[in-house]
């Protein structure tokens, strides 16, 4: 089971990365838990600055930007 | 039924049913005032999207996108990390923002980070007073639509008023050690592709095309002004000439489809030389269209621009709309009689400037707004003083940021922020309204 968090305050970014990896995680196949991290104090916690982030499993892959379909699968797997 | 969780619902409709029972249709026709907003906020709408949209807004959206895109955001943070030199970081924080606060959804987590685990209070706040007064979208709005004096006002006031909030703030809570923060930055690392100067060229172009574009005609008919007026076509032409030429030499684009893309402009600047608006936006569309079949970068510059226009556009219109209703045209009244806003921000007076700065501390601007609202005020009587206030507490403040602000730093000096941008830009407004008003 896989612990998948998207970091960012809740703007347009966020969301498209919200989905994209969700659709990437769907196509894997994987068994994942997938949680939005809004607050900006937890996302200070995990030393992000520049959101959208992604972290999996706590920890941070990307930040700042919305990572490739085939960096995600990189990720995600 | 659930009382404790349907009294809300209940309350709105009981509420909206006693407003369209006892609602005052007749006297509302008879109100010429009414009548006369709608008409207004028409008007404004239509001339903004004749004057502001294809020439302005569009090369901005694409400038934003390449910002986004091509100057490496980290390594402007590595200046404002926590071992980076304290005198530098004030500085960085200060201007920083014109590149990393495009939008406006990102300043706060920057903030965050930087006051917790990053160069701390003081640059922090330096970064979130100037942030969102100096991207870059929004120095060009406001130089483009409320002149340049203003533009440049709101820049330069933002970063040197910024530098001082930073170090008030720095200096009344220097006694107090911040909880460290565990995390270490998690920052990307740069990838640098091209050299700076490359990139600076390649900015340069983009900004001629957009500034000659928009060349206004000057007042007088000689002078070397209007001789850049006369030809500010062919000046605006030989930028996007450049902007081909680099895009080709270094960022890898086939020459081929430049030519073919520039053949078809060239010939319609020649076909309608009064209208060279249709030559603008043939080039516009072609661009964008040679961006999606060009490779990633180029792709993500197109999609990061796009991202923007998507974003920032129907905030702004709306933003026209009910600023065209409120306040009406330069020179005509909308709902708020021009009386009301003379009297509160007329002139330059202490009182008009310290109104200006707190109304613009608590009230929300969706980004970029602040201008049309501006507009509509400036044209209702408004002082440029207070205008420069407003344009400097607004959009740094806001009730619901300063919300998220005292989440991060306390209840304590979240106050200490807000009261030293209301004095700061107070004390902006009064002396720009002194000397240029």
């Amino acid at each position: 089971m896989k612990k998948i968090q998207i970091l960012g305050s809740g703007c347009k970014k966020c969301q498209t990365l919200y989905e994209q990896a969700q659709a990437v995680a769907d196509a894997l196949g994987i068994e994942y838990e997938m949680v939005k991290v809004t607050d900006i104090k937890e996302i200070t916690a995990f030393g992000v600055m520049m959101t959208p982030a992604l972290a999996v499993d706590g920890e941070v892959k990307v930040s700042g930007k919305i990572p490739k379909p085939d960096e995600l699968k990189k990720y995600l797997s | 039924m659930d009382w404790k969780k349907e009294w809300k619902p209940l309350a709105w409709i009981v509420g909206g049913f006693v407003l369209c029972y006892y609602l005052p249709v007749d006297w509302l026709r008879g109100l010429e005032r009414l009548q006369n907003a709608v008409w207004e906020s028409l008007y404004l709408v239509r001339w903004y999207a004749r004057e502001h949209v294809l020439l302005c807004l569009v090369p901005a959206f694409f400038i934003a996108g390449a910002v986004g895109v091509f100057v490496s955001q980290a390594s402007v943070m590595k200046y404002l990390g926590a071992r980076a030199n304290k005198v530098l970081a004030y500085g960085v924080a200060s201007v920083s923002g014109a590149i990393l606060a495009v939008c406006s959804c990102t300043i706060l987590p920057l903030f965050a980070g930087i006051y917790r685990m990053g160069a701390g209070l003081g640059p922090a706040c330096a970064f979130l007073y100037s942030g969102p007064a100096i991207n870059i979208l929004a120095v060009i709005l406001t130089a483009r639509i409320l002149g340049p004096e203003l533009g440049i006002a709101r820049a330069i006031g933002a970063v040197l008023f910024s530098i001082i909030i930073g170090l008030c703030m720095h200096l009344l809570f220097r006694h107090e050690e911040l909880e460290k923060n565990p995390a270490n930055m998690a920052m990307p690392e740069p990838e640098v592709t091209r050299p700076l100067w490359q990139n600076a060229v390649y900015f340069a172009a983009m900004v001629g095309i957009l500034v000659f574009a928009n060349w206004g005609r000057p007042s007088s008919e000689t002078g070397l002004w209007h001789s850049i007026y006369a030809s500010k076509w062919m000046i605006t032409a030989g930028f996007a000439a450049l902007l081909g030429l680099i895009l080709v030499r270094w960022f890898q684009l086939r020459w081929w489809k430049i030519a073919l893309a520039a053949l078809p402009v060239a010939l319609l600047a020649l076909a309608f030389p009064e209208t060279p608006g249709i030559a603008f936006v043939v080039g516009i569309l072609e661009l964008s269209f040679i961006l999606q079949t060009e490779g990633e970068e180029m792709r993500e510059w197109f999609d990061v621009s796009w991202g923007f226009a998507k974003q920032i556009l129907p905030l702004l219109l709306i933003g026209v709309v009910i600023a065209g209703a409120l306040l009406g045209q330069p020179g005509s009244e909308g709902l708020i009689p021009s009386e009301w806003v003379a009297r509160s921000v007329g002139g330059n007076s202490l009182s008009a400037n310290l109104f200006a700065s707190v109304a613009g501390a608590f009230m929300y601007f969706a980004t970029l707004t602040e201008v049309p609202i501006l507009e509509g005020l400036l044209g209702s009587g408004m002082g440029k003083g207070p205008a420069l206030a407003l344009l400097l507490a607004g959009p740094a403040l806001s009730l619901p940021n300063m919300l998220v602000i005292r989440s991060v730093m306390g209840t304590k000096k979240t106050l200490a922020f807000v009261t030293l941008v209301v004095i700061m830009a107070t004390a902006s407004g009064l002396i720009f309204g002194t000397f240029w008003g």
